[in-house]
């Protein structure tokens, strides 16, 4: 018997039913882990120990019916940008090497309080910037499908730990694709949910504005169900919204009557022909189930990178700002003075991509520069918020790719951080817009790659999106790397 | 000095407001505790926490916006100033820039020449405190506490509408007076909940253009601001007639040394780069909040001198005296509200409070005396109980100790004498031993009575009512 084969909901049911325990479930991840970390590398830190033992608890809390909800017992990984009280949180970065946060993020207590035994804290782009996992100041993380590419960014540990089973599912966080576009190249399913849905108390902060945790897991069943424990309404978060979060009801097999668009623009050039043959077979699925399916103008689509990159890399300059060297995290070791401290600490802390970040937002916000760049970033982002909604007066859900290609090599992506940014052009303008947006496996390459089919939904509507993804999934099989390769 | 010269003022005030809870956090906001224990992730800039407006704080500035005829932009927003240092958790301060909450208000002085005059304000806007650096020489190292990280500030930018150390100083008395008043702040200068930064100018007289301005830091009680005023203006007359040039820059006034010097310059001026907060959503003030606030807000100093005059038919100078700290006017309101006598019981507060609080080196926020018992004493000197000058010895106890004067006047026996029988034996005994003084008076000499009150006052110890030892004297004087 395959454990890992499991979803987590499934999972969870057979631990309920007797069939299995929180234990064997976590023994089990911790031995996939053994075979096969050395190559994927998803994790930054894992927690054998207190796995175990929280495992060994919560599997008491459900024998005595404490605890009944449909995750309780299943392992879980965490994105290493959200904290944990007690275990280090990196963000990736060497600035944050021995950071242990004195609190926990809202939506890893409400997954704690359901029953979750957490794995460990995954690998990502250096504090969520980048494409690709390679940022990290950890070390890459590898596809599990093929290692010798990338996983995808910024949640790539989370992705390639759900695809490699090295636990049942993850969180990720989502700034401008970061969840969407590595479960596109992972194979797997991820949502990043509207904006002020999942409370962003303990997310390390990238871009404020547009950042958002969302889940990572096998199936669209499992999403649906992780994103309803997850969400809530937080007062310590003031952009945290009270809203419906029946996001299971929409497991629905039935798409009779949706109408779903798809913008012509995101087929046009750049788009690999394998993926847009992938992404247009799957509308066919679902209009073969009944549902109304065209092609649109979607307007503006070329701006979102450069409104994204503005907005996005403006705020992280002043979020990252507390990483100074004076109260946690990286402290050169050789300085002279207050100043002479900053510039080492920070200089030999950051990475080049988050340098570069920090750089680009605080030219944008600088004096004299902060009208021509800054506010027309803004006044950008409104307009493509516009865009949008005059495509959801006509279409239920859009539906597109979530990357114009399969996961490329690693170490080809970071030369020309440019080509690398335009990858992010289906994603972006979601979080600009604050839409639900959701991948769902829709196929494979040429070469074994995994494809990703992105469905976005208009703003606090991700039942609509679900349940486009769950009736889309009834369509194909569930494949999983075979992991034998790497063991 | 050939040529005339002006000098322009103008003020950023920083008040404390005087809120349980910080800004942005539920840490307490109380002055003096151990370093960093009024602290959360929040206000010490921890990864991954984020900030959520107190509503306390909106409603305090929007009443002090309102009490200084400001117009409110109920629409307004937080912004980020960019700035390192290790003061500054985050490295950046929360602060109003682009929208604040309150602007275009002005207050009304009276000016040095018996003139009004109203003082613009440009805006007054919302901000945190920063944590408080602590040099360790012995160490040779900083630390950092962050109990003031967080706590609520306003800061009201004036107009440049000020042309002297008076001005300024009535400006600053004023502010402090409503802001007092509506309980927004204790407004101290000595304790940094209120201080103030002064940009100042000269030109020639009549000249239209503004000279080129400094900005003052570190001034720490009305004294030292009227000290820097006149040092920083001789500083630039200096300058101008040597025909130098005034440098736009931060100065630091050392008042132990009566002499500032310069901080930093303009051209070493930092960009900031404000820019909106996203972890805050913008702040909307209703119609209805701002109509309760102003349902709510007090009586102001200028009414309540006017009411005090008219109701209570006070002189001007009592009023003014009474009116001069809430303390002061709320003692002397609830006092009065108890016994209805409000002649004596501004008397009270006017000659031997002042007296004491002169004494014993103490603001007239710190009185803790209460008002009953204030009343309490007033009761017994009027309905004759105690005298006087027992009334003033109890009053000292009141004042030191807010001993009840009822129970303090039956145990030291302080009661006044109203046996007439045994008083007018104990008369007729002085006046028998004092023929000559009797005969002074059958003169003509009124005098001669004084004389024979003081010896019944020494014979009875003080306790004799005086009221009826001149009634039985004259009557005894009389009929010889």
């Amino acid at each position: 018997m395959d454990i890992l084969k499991y979803t987590a909901v499934e999972l969870g049911r057979k631990i309920k039913d007797k069939e299995l325990t929180a234990v064997e479930a976590t023994q089990a991840v911790l031995d996939r882990i053994d075979s096969v970390e050395n190559t994927v590398h998803a994790y930054v830190t894992v927690d054998r120990e207190g796995a175990l033992k929280k495992a060994a608890q919560i599997q008491k809390k459900i024998e005595n019916g404490e605890l009944t909800g449909p995750l309780a017992g299943v392992p879980v990984a965490i994105k290493d940008n959200m904290c944990t009280e007690g275990m280090l949180t990196t963000c990736s970065s060497k600035i944050l090497y021995n950071f242990v946060p004195t609190f926990t993020a809202e939506a890893v207590k409400n997954l704690e309080a359901a029953g979750a035994v957490i794995i460990g804290k995954t690998n990502m782009d250096e504090f969520a910037m980048g494409s690709t996992t390679e940022t990290s100041a950890y070390g890459v993380t590898r596809n599990p499908w093929n290692p010798d590419h990338v996983p995808g960014g910024s949640s790539g540990g989370s992705c390639a730990a759900v695809a490699a089973g090295e636990c049942f599912y993850a969180l990720g966080s989502d700034t401008g694709g970061s969840i969407r576009q590595p479960s596109s190249f992972c194979g797997v399913t991820g949502i990043k949910p509207t904006y002020g849905t999942v409370s962003r108390y303990g997310l390390i902060a990238y871009g404020s504005s547009l950042d958002q945790i969302g889940p990572v897991a096998k199936d669209v069943t499992d999403c649906a169900t992780i994103l309803e424990i997850i969400a809530s309404h937080d007062l310590k978060d003031s952009t945290s919204v009270e809203r419906e979060t029946n996001f299971t009801d929409a497991l629905v097999d039935d798409v009779k009557g949706m109408r779903i668009g798809i913008p012509r623009d995101y087929l046009g050039e750049g788009l690999d022909s394998e993926v847009k043959e992938a992404i247009l077979s799957a509308a066919k699925v679902l209009e073969a189930k009944g549902a109304i399916v065209e092609e649109f103008d979607l307007s503006l689509v070329e701006y979102a990178i450069p409104a994204y990159y503005v907005i996005a890399s403006a705020e992280a300059s002043s979020n990252l700002s507390r990483f100074d060297g004076v109260k946690y995290g990286y402290r050169s070791e050789d300085y002279e003075g207050l100043h002479n401290m900053y510039k080492k600490s920070r200089s030999e802390g950051f990475g080049p991509e988050v340098k570069r970040r920090i750089m680009l937002g605080s030219f944008v916000l600088s004096s004299g520069y902060y009208d021509a760049y800054y506010l027309k970033a803004l006044r950008t982002k409104a307009l493509i918020k516009k865009a949008f909604d005059e495509a959801f007066a006509k279409y239920d859900v859009i539906l597109g790719p979530a990357a114009p290609y399969t996961a490329p090599k690693l170490g080809e992506s970071l030369s020309d951080p440019i080509q690398m940014y335009l990858g992010d052009i289906y994603t972006i303008s979601v979080n600009l817009a604050g839409l639900p947006g959701m991948t769902v496996p829709c196929g494979m390459d040429s070469k074994g790659l995994p494809i990703g089919l992105q469905l976005i939904g208009d703003c606090f509507k991700e039942n609509n999106i679900i349940r486009a993804g769950y009736t889309f999934e009834q369509s194909r099989e569930m494949v999983m790397p075979n992991m034998k390769g790497v063991e | 000095m050939s040529k005339q010269y002006e000098t322009v003022i103008g003020l950023e005030v920083h008040v404390e407001l005087a809120t349980r809870t910080k800004i942005f956090c539920g840490c307490s906001t109380a002055f003096g505790g151990a370093p960093n224990t009024h602290t959360c992730p929040v206000c010490t800039g921890m990864p991954g926490s984020l900030p959520v407006l107190n509503k306390r704080v909106v409603e305090l500035a929007l009443a002090v916006g309102l009490a200084t005829n400001c117009q409110i932009n109920q629409y307004c927003k937080f912004d980020r100033k960019n700035y390192f240092y290790p003061d500054n958790p985050q490295n950046y301060q929360i602060s109003q820039l682009y929208l604040p909450i309150c602007h275009d208000g002005g207050v009304e002085i009276e000016t040095p020449e018996g003139g009004k005059k109203i003082i613009g304000i440009h805006e007054i806007h919302m901000e945190e405190d920063a944590g408080k650096l602590i040099h360790d020489d012995w160490e040779d190292c900083s630390l950092v506490d962050f109990n003031r990280s967080g706590v609520p500030l306003i800061e009201i930018v004036s107009e440049p509408d000020m042309r002297s150390a008076e001005e300024v100083i009535a400006y600053l008395d004023k502010l402090r007076l409503i802001i007092q008043y509506l309980g927004a702040s204790d407004c101290k200068l000595q304790e940094g909940s209120m201080r103030a930064d002064v940009n100042l100018s000269v030109r020639e007289a009549g000249a239209k253009e503004f000279g080129t301005r400094t900005e003052m830091k570190n001034l720490n009680s009305f004294k030292a601001i009227a000290r820097a005023i006149e040092g920083e203006k001789a500083r630039q007359i200096d300058l101008i007639e040597a025909g130098k040039p005034v440098i736009q820059e931060t100065r630091r006034w050392d008042d132990t040394k009566e002499y500032s010097y310069a901080m930093r310059s303009k051209e070493d001026a930092q960009d900031y780069r404000y820019f909106p907060d996203p972890d805050l959503v913008p702040v909307i003030i209703s119609d209805e909040m701002i109509d309760a606030t102003k349902a709510r807000q007090p009586e102001f100093r200028d009414e309540k001198m006017a009411r005090y005059m008219e109701e209570f038919g006070l002189p001007a100078y009592d009023a003014d005296i009474l009116t001069g700290t809430k303390k002061l006017a709320d003692i002397f309101e609830a006092t009065t509200a108890i016994c209805h006598n409000p002649k004596k019981v501004s008397n009270w507060l006017m000659v031997e409070t002042m007296r004491l609080l002169k004494d014993r080196e103490m603001d007239a926020d710190k009185i803790r005396f209460s008002p009953e018992h204030l009343a309490a004493l007033i009761q017994l000197t009027e309905e004759g109980t105690i005298n006087s000058s027992v009334a003033k010895e109890v009053f000292e106890h009141v004042f030191d100790e807010d001993v009840d004067p009822q129970a303090y006047v039956e145990e030291h026996g302080l009661k006044m004498d109203n046996d007439s029988d045994a008083l007018t034996s104990t008369i007729e005994e002085i006046v028998a031993a004092n023929p000559q003084s009797v005969a002074d008076y059958k003169a003509g000499k009124k005098k001669a009575v004084g004389f024979l009150v003081g010896q019944t006052m020494k014979a009875t110890q003080g306790k004799a009512n005086p009221a009826m030892i001149n009634k039985i004297l004259t009557e005894i004087l009389d009929k010889m």
